[in-house]
Formats: C-alpha cells, sequence, structure tokens
C-alpha cells in the first residue's frame, strides 16, 4: 500500500498507541497538518510555544507511563524544544519529538528555516534520527518508540524533511523492531544480588535511597514489601517522591540540599545504603567525602554508566528496578527462613530509636504567622484538601522544594517536577501535559511568580483545549531561591531578584477566559483553595505569601550534608556557607 | 577510586554501526565531557554494515570504565573492547617527504631499510616514504629522518587487534554485576562474532 509520508507518520502513531499529540504547525511540517484533517483517532493540543510541546509530553508519560509525543515545525521550532528535550533527557523521561526539516534537497544549503535538528538535538536525546528515505519511516518511528520507552527511558528525536512527508512510499510497520546494538539488561545478576541480600540483613544501620527508577519501573509494590520486610526505612530524591507513602513509619522524607534532617543524618550514618533507580547526583549527596562515608554501597540500576560514576559502588546491580527489588525480596527470605520482619526488627531497634529521636529534634517546621501566608502552609492545604490525590506539578525554586517538603505524597506518577535541569516554566505546559491524559483528575501546577511567567501564554491552550489546571502562584515578588542563595551565601548583596513588577496575575488569567483568584491573608488560603478546585476550567490563584521566607534545612552547595542550616542563619553560619561554595 | 588513578593510555576498540552521525555521537561524548581522544581511526569491517574504530585515550582507570560505559550507551555501538587489559598489537602508519640531496640520498635510504620502510615516489631531491609500526617505532624513524629535513608528513592513527582466537572476560561488565543473559544474545549474531573479540 503506498501513502503519503505525511500519512505514513500518522498511521505509525496511531499503531503506537498514541492518542493525543502536542504541537504546533509550520511550514515543513504542513503535510502532516493535512494529513491530520480528516485522520480519525488522534488528538492534537495547539500549544503556543514549543518547548510546551516538549514539556506537555513529559507531564503526559510521567503521569501515565506511555511515550508522550510533540510535533513541532523546523528551525526556530526544532530550537524551541530544546530546553524540554534536555529536561526530559536529565530526569530520563521517554518522549518522542518529531521536528519537520527542509526539503532533503535543500539541507545544507542555509535554506528558509533550517538548522542542523539532529546537530543540534544530539546531545540532548537518548538518541535521534534524520529520515532520509521514506521506506524507512515506518522502522525508524517504531525504533524511535522502543528506545524511548526500554532501558534507562529517555526522549528521541526524529527529523523530518519535507519532502519525505509529501511524497508517497510503501507503508510498513514492523511489529518489533530487534537492534543488535541496544540490549538493555533488565535482569539483575543473580550472584550479587544474593550479596546484596546478605547485607541487608547483616547491616544494623540500613537505608534505601530510591529515586525516579523506581517509579518509571513501576517498582514501588516491591518497595514497600522490601522495605516492610526488612524494616529499612526509606528516603527518595525529588524525582522518587511518591515512590514510598509519606505517612509510612518507614519514610524519611526526602534527602539532600533541601531534605529533611533525618534523612540526611540517617544515611551519613549508615553502614548499608541500598539505591534503588538513583543516581548519586550532586543536589544529593552534597560533599561527596561525607555521603555515607560508613557504608557498604549497594546500586541498583538499569543504566551500568550511572553506576560507580560520582562514588564508588560496593555491591553493583544492572537491572530493571521492579524485577531486581522482586529477586532480592525473594533472597531476602531464602536468607532467612523464619519471620524475617520480627528477627531484622529486634536488630533494628536501636537504629528506628535513633531515627525517631531525630524525626523528633528536627522535624520540617517553620514560624507560623497571623498575617502574613507562610508558602509552606499553603503546601499543606493543598496536601490536606487534595487528600494526596491530586497530580501535581511544579515550577523550579523554593515553591518547588516546599512542595517535596511538605506535600504527603501517597502514590507513584502523581509528581511531576523538574529535577535534573530545574527547568523554570516547567509547571503550566507540563501540568496542561498531565490534565490532557487525565481529564477527570484534579491536577495543581504549584508555580513560582518567576517560574509562572516563563510559558505563562499556555493559559491560552488550557481555555481552548478545555484542561483545567489549578495553578497556584506561589507570589513572593522575587526570584525566591536567588534571593535565598544572596541572603545566606552572598552576603546579603541582592541583585536582579525583584518582581515586584509582575503584572496583575488575576487579571492575567481573566484576559485568557480562565478564573483568578487572590489570597492576601492566611484566612483566605484555604476558602481561595477551596474555590479553585472546585471551579470548573483553569483558575490561577495568586496566593500572596511571605516574600522572605527562606527554604529550610538547607545545605549550601558543595558542601556536607551532616552540616544542614536548619533556621534562619547568624552571620557566623552564614560566613561558614559563603567559604563552602565550591563553585558550584 | 584509590587504585588506578594515574593516567594511562588506553587503546579501546568500538563496533558501531556503519552510518552517517556516528562518529559525531562518539566524537560529541568525548567533547561533552571533557575526555580527550589521542587518535581516532574508523574503517569498515568485514561486514559492510560495521565500522571499526580504534580510539587512543589517555585517563585514570575510573575516568576510563565511564567513558566505555558511555561508548556503551550509544545506541549505535554494538561492541567496546579495552585492548590494554590484553595481548593485542598496534600499527600506525606515517607517510613522510624527506629532503634526499645527492650526499644524503644513501644514508636516508638505509634508514628506510633498517626500519623496513618504503619509498613510494621519489624526485631529484626529495624521497616519500611510508612506514608501518608501533607508535615507538614511528617515533623513532621520524627522530632519525629528521636532521635531513622532512618537508611534509602524516600519520594516521592507531589500528589494533587482539591476538589469538579465545573470546575474552568482560571484565568491567562483570565488575557491574550485570547479567550474562544480554552478553550472550549480542555474541550470537553471526556478523559479529570472529572480529568482535
Ligand atoms: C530557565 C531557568 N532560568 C534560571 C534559573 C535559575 N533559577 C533557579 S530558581 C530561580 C528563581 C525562581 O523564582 P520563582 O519561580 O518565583 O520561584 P521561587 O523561588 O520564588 O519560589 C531562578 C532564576 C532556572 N532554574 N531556570
Amino acid at each position: 500500500m503506498k501513502l503519503s509520508g505525511a500519512r505514513i507518520f500518522l498511521e505509525c502513531l496511531k499503531r503506537e498507541g498514541v492518542d493525543v499529540v502536542f504541537g504546533l504547525p509550520g511550514g515543513a511540517v504542513l503535510p502532516i497538518y493535512d494529513a491530520l484533517y480528516d485522520f480519525a483517532g488522534l488528538k492534537h493540543i495547539l500549544v503556543r510555544q514549543e518547548a510546551a510541546a516538549g514539556h506537555a509530553a513529559e507531564g503526559y508519560s510521567r503521569t501515565t507511563g506511555k511515550v508522550g509525543v510533540a510535533l513541532v515545525t523546523s528551525g526556530p521550532a526544532a530550537t524551541n524544544l530544546v530546553t524540554a528535550l534536555q529536561d526530559a533527557y536529565m530526569d530520563s523521561i521517554p518522549i518522542v519529538a518529531f521536528t519537520g526539516q527542509v526539503p532533503t534537497h535543500l539541507i545544507g544549503n542555509d535554506a528558509f528555516q533550517e538548522a542542523d535538528n539532529v546537530g543540534i538535538t544530539r546531545p540532548c536525546t537518548k538518541h535521534n534520527f534524520l529520515v532520509k528515505d521514506g521506506s524507512e519511516l515506518g522502522t525508524i518511528v517504531k525504533e524511535a518508540f522502543h528506545i524511548a520507552s526500554t532501558g534507562r527511558p529517555g526522549p528521541v528525536h526524529v527529523d523530518l524533511p519535507k519532502d519525505v512527508l509529501v511524497k508517497e512510499w510503501e507503508f510498513h510497520y514492523p511489529e518489533r523492531v530487534h537492534l543488535r546494538s541496544y540490549n538493555p539488561t533488565y535482569e539483575g545478576h543473580p550472584g550479587q544480588i544474593k550479596k546484596a541480600a546478605k547485607a541487608m540483613l547483616r547491616a544494623k544501620r540500613p537505608v534505601l535511597y530510591v529515586g525516579g527508577g523506581v517509579i518509571s519501573s513501576d517498582a514501588y509494590r516491591e518497595l514497600l514489601k522490601l522495605a516492610e520486610l526488612t524494616q529499612i526505612p526509606v528516603t527518595t530524591t525529588l524525582m522518587g517522591l511518591g515512590a514510598f507513602p509519606s505517612e509510612h513509619p518507614l519514610s524519611l522524607d526526602m534527602l539532600g540540599m533541601h531534605g529533611t534532617y533525618y534523612a540526611n543524618m540517617a544515611v551519613y550514618n549508615s553502614d548499608c545504603l541500598i539505591a534503588v533507580g538513583a543516581r548519586f547526583d550532586d543536589r544529593v549527596t552534597g560533599k561527596v567525602e561525607f555521603f555515607a562515608p560508613n557504608a557498604e554501597i549497594i546500586h541498583v540500576d538499569i543504566d551500568p554508566s550511572s553506576i560507580s560514576k560520582n562514588i564508588q559502588v560496593h555491591i553493583p546491580i544492572v537491572g530493571d528496578a521492579r524485577r531486581v527489588l522482586a529477586k532480592l525480596i525473594e533472597a531476602i527470605k531464602e536468607e532467612v527462613r523464619d519471620d524475617v520482619p520480627s528477627i531484622v526488627r529486634e536488630a533494628r531497634k536501636q537504629w528506628h530509636a535513633q531515627i525517631a529521636e531525630w524525626k523528633a529534634r528536627f522535624p520540617l517546621r517553620y514560624d507560623w504567622d497571623d498575617e502574613v501566608i507562610k508558602p509552606q502552609y499553603v503546601m499543606q492545604e493543598i496536601s490536606n484538601l487534595t487528600r494526596g490525590e491530586a497530580l501535581i506539578v511544579t515550577g523550579v525554586g523554593q515553591h518547588q522544594m516546599w512542595a517535596a517538603q511538605y506535600y504527603r505524597f501517597k502514590y507513584p506518577r502523581h509528581w511531576c517536577t523538574s529535577g535534573g535541569l530545574g527547568t523554570m516554566g516547567y509547571g503550566l505546559p507540563t501540568a496542561l501535559g498531565v490534565q490532557a491524559a487525565h481529564p477527570d483528575m484534579l491536577v495543581v501546577n504549584i508555580d513560582g511568580d518567576g517560574s509562572f511567567v516563563m510559558n505563562s501564554q499556555e493559559l491560552a491552550t488550557c481555555f481552548e483545549s478545555r484542561l483545567p489546571v489549578k495553578t497556584v502562584i506561589i507570589n513572593n515578588g522575587y526570584h525566591g531561591m536567588v534571593r535565598q542563595w544572596q541572603e545566606i551565601i552572598y552576603k546579603e548583596r541582592y541583585c536582579s531578584i525583584d518582581l515586584s513588577a509582575s503584572p496583575d496575575f488575576v487579571k492575567l488569567a481573566e484576559a485568557y477566559g480562565c478564573v483568578g483568584i487572590r489570597a492576601t491573608k492566611p484566612s483566605e488560603v484555604v476558602p481561595a483553595l477551596e474555590k479553585a478546585f472546585v471551579t470548573p476550567g483553569p483558575v490561577v490563584v495568586d496566593m500572596m505569601v511571605d516574600r522572605e521566607e527562606d527554604v529550610f534545612p538547607m545545605v549550601p552547595a558543595g558542601g556536607a550534608n551532616k552540616d544542614m542550616i536548619l533556621d534562619r542563619p547568624g552571620k557566623a553560619v552564614k560566613e561558614r556557607a559563603a567559604k563552602s561554595q565550591t563553585g558550584f | 577510586m584509590q587504585n588506578g588513578t594515574e593516567p594511562r593510555k588506553h587503546t579501546i576498540a568500538v563496533l558501531v554501526e556503519n552510518r552517517f552521525g556516528v562518529l559525531s555521537r562518539v566524537a560529541g561524548l568525548f567533547s561533552a565531557r571533557g575526555y580527550n581522544i589521542e587518535s581516532l581511526s574508523v574503517g569498515e569491517t568485514l561486514d559492510p554494515t560495521v565500522s571499526r574504530m580504534t580510539l587512543v585515550v589517555r585517563g585514570a582507570e575510573f575516568v576510563i570504565e565511564q567513558v566505555i560505559k558511555q561508548l556503551h550507551k550509544l545506541i549505535d555501538v554494538i561492541k567496546v573492547t579495552d585492548l590494554t587489559e590484553e595481548n593485542h598489537v598496534e600499527r600506525e602508519l606515517v607517510l613522510m617527504k624527506v629532503n634526499a640531496e645527492p650526499a644524503n640520498r644513501a644514508e636516508v635510504l638505509r634508514t628506510v631499510d633498517i626500519f623496513r620502510a618504503k619509498v613510494v615516489d621519489v624526485t631529484p631531491t626529495t624521497f616519500t616514504l611510508e612506514a608501518t609500526g608501533d607508535e615507538q617505532k614511528i617515533d623513532a624513524i621520524v627522530e632519525l629522518l629528521r636532521p635531513f629535513g622532512i618537508q611534509e608528513l602524516v600519520r594516521t592513527g592507531k589500528v589494533a587487534i587482539a591476538r589469538g582466537s579465545k573470546a575474552r572476560v568482560r571484565r568491567s561488565e562483570e565488575k557491574l554485576g550485570k547479567a550474562k543473559a544480554a552478553d550472550g544474545a549480542l555474541s550470537q549474531d553471526p556478523r559479529i562474532v570472529g572480529f568482535a573479540d
């Protein structure tokens, strides 16, 4: 059967099970949009800027486990998309992005809207393709989805020259693809698993340190089982939030730079650290010499290059987190045939008591104020009102950290935040992608006033495509996180952080056809949130919060996690913090 | 990371899909991570769909291990072998145009003979020479001929091949605790067996 390249492209998406595409048209992809005109079974959501198409695909992917799809034109559209690709790459999010390209005979001629798309996206994708021959289109699309979603997931980019889309080709979509050069390891090495099981049972002060890999491999059930079986406390990274219920007695919440005191102390004092689907990122480890210095380290990861990259690992296990954890549970049961929990509970009594003491001594805390809204309070109320059932998305900055600290996570795949890249502007477009995948669920975008304006144009997409995202802007009139660093580390030399000249966000929301609500006093927080959550359609809440609140605990970049700043610091601590800056 | 922190030269053989863009993926990996390639040569293998690159890289043990893992991670890379760890043969080729005034011609030819090099072009005042050998041999012939005046010189990168026929232990993968299955699947590909090791 002969079809145009554009039509083949759409047929491929359909066969891949794609139900929604986030995109924005232009010259080079017009053949696709023309074919889309009367193509049934594929929904297209028109975003207002191409990065938003990429982020929306990320949100779709993170909350469904399926591959998200973005479609944009050549040149400037492709370069706009780059931020989202790098974002997805850093956080291992499977998306496939399609860009248009000038016709093959013009490639390299500086044609109108030409850019070296594959050259530009090469370092920020797991893999990319330039389709030069339309008869390969089906295979390439299949390979793109395969590569994005298997092994360590990630973004894949496919560049589509216009003539390939226009010409007719024999349509062929392979059932499966085999790439001889790409064979991810899923099963962990049995010998290593046995070793790990022994080490975990032997340990007196073990900690499970889990990251986004547990979520992407859907290993949360196995994680819960393993933690309860072995009575090992669990701390998660920013990417791993939701992999373990926050309310669980074994939960240590988040670790790292803005993690809890008890998580960091537990890791620092541990004698066995079991890292699962986490990559020892510098925001987690702080100064590596002081990260779990006395622990035997077990590392389960699907990507061999993550192992022993930053920290020397003693028991590496390459494999899929879910499968390895399942085998680990078996191995532990085999080691101890009796009732494991009662035995380990006895052995870990002291450790659990120590952790309880840390928790009691330095819980997450903030000072209440009757007049000024504390951002942490807003997070607590969002958590209460949604009962941890909502899909939460954030921008980047202080509000992101407060959300991570104070939201009580119940489920995996309910949390989208830009972890590795820290992309401001991530919130709203990601949230609309989440909402497109879950039309009937409550999607809350917790944003900063700085982050929000980087993609606030997407309110138009929310309005037009009936995506009722609820955005809560934690409005402190500052680039708050930058202000915090300037305050604590740069001796209060404030520079280029004031955002008090931002637009009126209530009016802005209304201008886009959305509902705007403002809260200025603590007593208005709950009513404003309640109203936002029950109002149909997209809503923006302008939450006027304490302008100078800081995120604590905090470890200055490059510092040791055991030296956390727990509260607004005095002069001596600031000077120490300034010194600890080691070029981060 | 206590041991193996001394930088050392490694010769790495990389089998890749013979496609456009692969070289830039490999080169990009090195530039993005600040690794330096000392030499690089690429050519087709017996199977025209596969190319083989020989890379010479200097680095401490853990850096090289990371380089190898990153190479593995590239989708178009079929196999990576650190030849430094085993018995192997390395060769380079040099072409050079050497001044050969009548007074020196005999002396230059004698050197050519000693090194089993070849004269591939002659003019009344120059010889163009070809020599192959390992790095030390090439360095030596260049040094000996330098006094006569070398007008132009070109060296290929290194190419290398393991001795013998037995499959080797995959050291780094074992170290990682990687299961065997994927490995087996790979070497079952008839096009790869035979020259991969
Ligand atoms: C695209 C981008 N530019 C700059 C930064 C650096 N940066 C990190 S946090 C931050 C301030 C964020 O301000 P806001 O969104 O208002 O959040 P707040 O910290 O006030 O909660 C900046 C500028 C970034 N992370 N991303």
